[in-house]
């Protein structure tokens, strides 16, 4: 009886944690090159791509990821969204992206030893970052990021981590009582299916689109910097994070995340590039339709919209 | 994937006036909000820097959202369902986006939970939205009526309605009815004062009110039992939430179809009274009307703006003869004018605003402390102009944007008239335009009195003597003979000293001034950027011609002459 007692007494707890204190979501989010609309010079003469003719943006599909992470924020009170992110300088936008959308603080990885990795440094780099952060529930990703187009690094962090992973979510149905339940997306239909939490979940682009920027977050944010962007700074607005914290976009160096070198950047990236070569399509682009309404009318859509019809 | 901010550079050119560093020192007071709230401005650029990031967000959700959305909402429109007006699906959609990313309170004091922005921004972002969808920005514009419960509510009910509205409730603004169209002090709707509960009740039929359901509506009654005109009426607070009132239809308009106009039947509404009773009409409507009619200015630049995109897209890429047939004078000409009026029509709607900035903020400074006597001359310098252009920009810019329409559709030819391109929808809803919110002719006669007291002249000399590059003189001596023939068609109009003379001929002459003052604010505007040089060498060049044959027509139509024209008795 007495045990029993304790084990409800227990299990309350349980559930009142996940109730008071909310989620602690990481979300993974890129700056990648705007590759949709893509000019000559998109790419290099060694294969690369030309980040500079490029626009930088924040990964489509991590936008995806981030408004499920809102999503679950708004549902569950009390729960945080950090964004982390590694890259140059210049991905700080991709934090303030997300604190203008409603995350509530983030983490810039950056530094040169980082620089080259494929996707087996990045998501050593990243998980010893999400270890360095210690405490979260639920780490979310975009299913690929539209640069490499890969999707390897949120399954790998999640075997870095050694945490279970779900892929291709569509939808996060619940995430309570320790258990986490999402609808996937498929080729041929939907999956729903429950794990355990804390867990990687990357999500893809037919999710809902993330939430609008607004206004008045844009307003609080937008003097938010890194310590490297504050020194570069000349002008005013500095002295402003001082009495306000949240201000202060945390920039972490190789020194302040606990790594072996010999698995970052070039070095532990066994990845070569060999060959580039220029495909040109000789079948067009080639798209499965379903025979529902929802498709044949997003079908009529694109048509309308492109003028082939009409 | 469309930004509607950043991809019409003009906008940001009339964002940055100079005039713009008293407006923002005015609105925020010297910046006293940056400590009290987190989002609140340091300084000028800071508060500029927001307004542009802040019209960016706009840009995005109208390019990716509101625009795709255009063409489903004109096709499905609103519905009523169990007595509540169901938007269509993609109204719904713009609605939700422009809600989530705060921009429905934009000029609400931050106290209510809005973000404090001039008219300026806000009416840039009408601009933005209303070349997006013409139809859609009557349902985000609403959030005029919560400028004027700011104005004339009590702090108890400005503290109750507007954080609702900061937050995305819709409002509406109920006043004509089925026999109180233009003429509204022929309302009918009873507003009726019950002792016992100390409430008002309201009874009877309004008719053609854009968003009948909004949450939070103002309408304008009869609370004077017995009265007949504009002085037995009082403005009033309907809140949704009481459910007391049917919706008997929806109307099944030409353009700006997503837009709901409704028919409402008031049953014992319960009512709070706005103000004072009696100065509903002839001070807060009034006051409203203003509002409304600078925002039908700021939906008629937005037409015109999106039609002239859809000529000039269709004209560079349509072949005939074997070339494109934007290299046809005949078509080119059209698209160069299309420009010029289009330009002519947005300096005017950001001149206008400037005005109604400034008048603004120095009332709500008053309430606070009393003004210098500088800053009362200085008001009443601001709303005098603000007065006398608003009913020219509605009428001008409105008229323009139906030519724009026409214009554009013509230029589509055959493809313009069927329902294949969005000209079709653009020209439907221009329409309307040059109608609601008092027509084009009751501008005129507001405007008349611009002409009569002097007041456009004296602005016109005010232009006049602006220092300008010593290149663009040229431009000021036309405009200067254009303003002495003005001055001619004035005085033999007045000298006749016959009121219905002077309304025959008082579109000609508001025309005239129009033409000038547009033609003057093209030219500041090329002096500060060379750009706007070919439209202020149309719009001047074409304003020239338009005002000779108007005052040919004034000199050739005396009083005698409106016999012609009167019906048989």
């Amino acid at each position: 009886m007495r045990s029993f007692v304790i084990f409800v007494f227990l299990k309350i707890k349980l559930i009142l944690k996940f109730y008071k204190m909310g989620l602690k979501i990481i979300v993974l989010a890129k700056q990648v090159p705007d590759t949709r609309n893509v000019g000559k010079d998109a790419m290099k003469a060694d294969g690369t791509v030309n980040r500079a003719a490029l626009p930088a943006i924040f990964n489509p599909e991590d936008l995806n990821a981030l408004e499920q992470a809102l999503r679950l924020k708004d549902k569950y009170k009390g729960s945080t969204v950090t964004v982390l992110t590694m890259g140059p300088g210049r991905a700080a936008d991709i934090i303030r992206e997300g604190l203008f959308r409603g995350a509530d603080d983030g983490y810039l990885l950056t530094d040169r030893a980082f620089a080259g990795s494929d996707t087996l440094a990045t998501s050593y780099a990243i998980s010893c970052a999400i270890r360095k952060i210690k405490s979260f529930d639920l780490i979310m990703a975009g299913r690929q990021a539209i640069d490499g187009d890969t999707a390897q690094v949120g399954p790998q962090v999640a075997e870095k981590l050694n945490l279970p992973q779900i892929t291709y979510a569509e939808e996060i149905l619940k995430a309570e009582k320790g258990k986490i339940l999402v609808k996937r997306r498929l080729e041929r239909g939907v999956e729903t299916v429950e794990g355990p939490l804390p867990c990687v979940v990357t999500v893809n682009g037919s999710a809902a689109p993330c939430r609008p920027r607004a206004a008045k977050l844009l307003m609080k944010y937008k003097h938010a910097k890194t310590m490297s962007e504050k020194q570069s700074q000349s002008e005013d607005y500095i002295d402003m994070s001082t009495d306000r914290p949240y201000l202060n976009i945390a920039e972490w160096s190789v020194n302040d995340v606990e790594t072996d070198d010999k698995w970052l950047g070039l070095t532990g990236s066994p990845t070569k590039v060999k060959k580039i070569e220029n495909v040109v399509f000789q079948a067009k682009e080639s798209k499965v339709l379903s025979d529902s309404d929802k498709d044949i009318e997003e079908l009529m859509r694109e048509l309308i919209l492109n003028h082939t019809i009409g | 994937m469309a930004n509607f901010f950043t991809d019409n550079t003009d906008l940001l050119f009339h964002l940055q006036h100079p005039l713009m560093k008293k407006i923002v020192a005015l609105k925020e007071r010297d910046f006293e909000d940056k400590d009290k709230f987190d989002y609140a401005p340091m300084d000028f650029e800071d508060a500029m820097d927001s307004y542009e990031k802040v019209l960016e967000i706009v840009g995005e959700i109208c390019g990716d959202i509101v625009a795709p959305n255009a063409e489903s909402v004109d096709a499905e429109g609103p519905k009523i369902v169990n007595n509540e007006v169901i938007y269509a699906k993609g109204t719904q959609e713009n609605l939700d986006a422009l809600v989530k990313a705060g921009l429905m309170g934009i000029t609400l004091p931050r106290k209510y939970e809005g973000l404090n922005f001039p008219i300026v921004p806000y009416i840039m972002a009408a601009d933005i939205v209303s070349r997006a969808d013409a139809g859609f920005v009557n349902i985000w514009g609403l959030q005029d009526c919560a400028e004027t419960i700011n104005e004339f509510a009590s702090e108890d009910q400005k503290e109750r309605f507007l954080p609702r509205i900061s937050n995305g409730e819709t409002a509406a603004m109920d006043l004509t009815e089925p026999d109180a169209g233009s003429d509204l002090q022929a309302v009918q709707l009873k507003a009726t004062y019950n002792e016992k509960d100390g409430k008002w009740y309201l009874n009877g039929v309004k008719r053609f009110i854009t968003n009948g359901d909004g949450h939070v509506s103002l309408v304008l009654a009869r609370s004077e039992a017995g009265t007949t005109d504009g002085r037995g009426l009082s403005m009033f607070i309907y809140d949704r939430n009481h459910k007391k009132v049917t919706i008997r239809r929806i109307e099944n308009k030409m353009g700006i179809k997503g837009s709901p106009t409704c028919e409402l039947v008031f049953k014992d509404a319960p009512a709070e009274l706005v103000g004072q009773t009696r100065m509903g009409l002839i001070k807060y409507v009034m006051a409203l009307m203003n509002g409304a009619r600078l925002g039908i200015g700021a939906q008629s630049v937005g037409i015109s703006e999106a039609a002239y995109r859809e000529a000039l897209a269709y004209a560079e890429e349509r072949k005939q003869f074997g070339k494109t047939i934007i290299e046809f004078p005949a078509v080119y000409e059209l698209l160069a004018t299309m420009k010029a009026r289009l330009d002519a029509s947005r300096t005017l709607l950001y001149e206008t605003s400037r005005y109604v900035d400034i008048y603004k903020s120095y009332m709500h400074i008053s309430e606070e402390r009393q003004l210098t006597k500088e800053e009362r001359a200085d008001m009443k310098y601001y709303q005098r102009l603000a007065d006398f252009f608003t009913p020219l920009l509605k009428g001008m810019t409105s008229e323009y944007c139906n030519q724009l329409a026409y214009d554009s559709l013509q230029i589509h030819g055959g493809s313009g008239f069927m329902k294949d391109y969005p000209i079709e929808r653009i020209y439907r809803d221009a329409r309307i335009t040059t109608i609601y919110e008092g027509t084009t002719q009751l501008q005129v006669v507001a405007a008349i009195r611009g002409v009569t007291t002097g007041s456009y002249l004296d602005r016109i000399r005010e232009f006049e003597a602006m220092a300008i590059k010593p290149e663009l003189h040229g431009f000021r001596r036309t405009l200067i003979g254009m303003t002495e023939e003005y001055e001619k068609a004035v005085r033999q109009v007045m000298e006749v000293k016959d009121n219905e003379y002077l309304d025959f001929h008082a579109r000609r002459l508001v025309e005239m001034a129009g033409h000038i003052i547009m033609g003057y604010l093209l030219l500041l505007d090329t002096e500060r950027d060379d750009k706007f040089r070919t439209s202020t060498e149309i719009y001047v060049r074409m304003g020239r011609s338009e005002n000779r044959a108007r005052a040919e027509y004034i000199a050739n139509c005396t009083i005698d002459d409106l016999g012609f024209f009167k019906p048989a008795q």
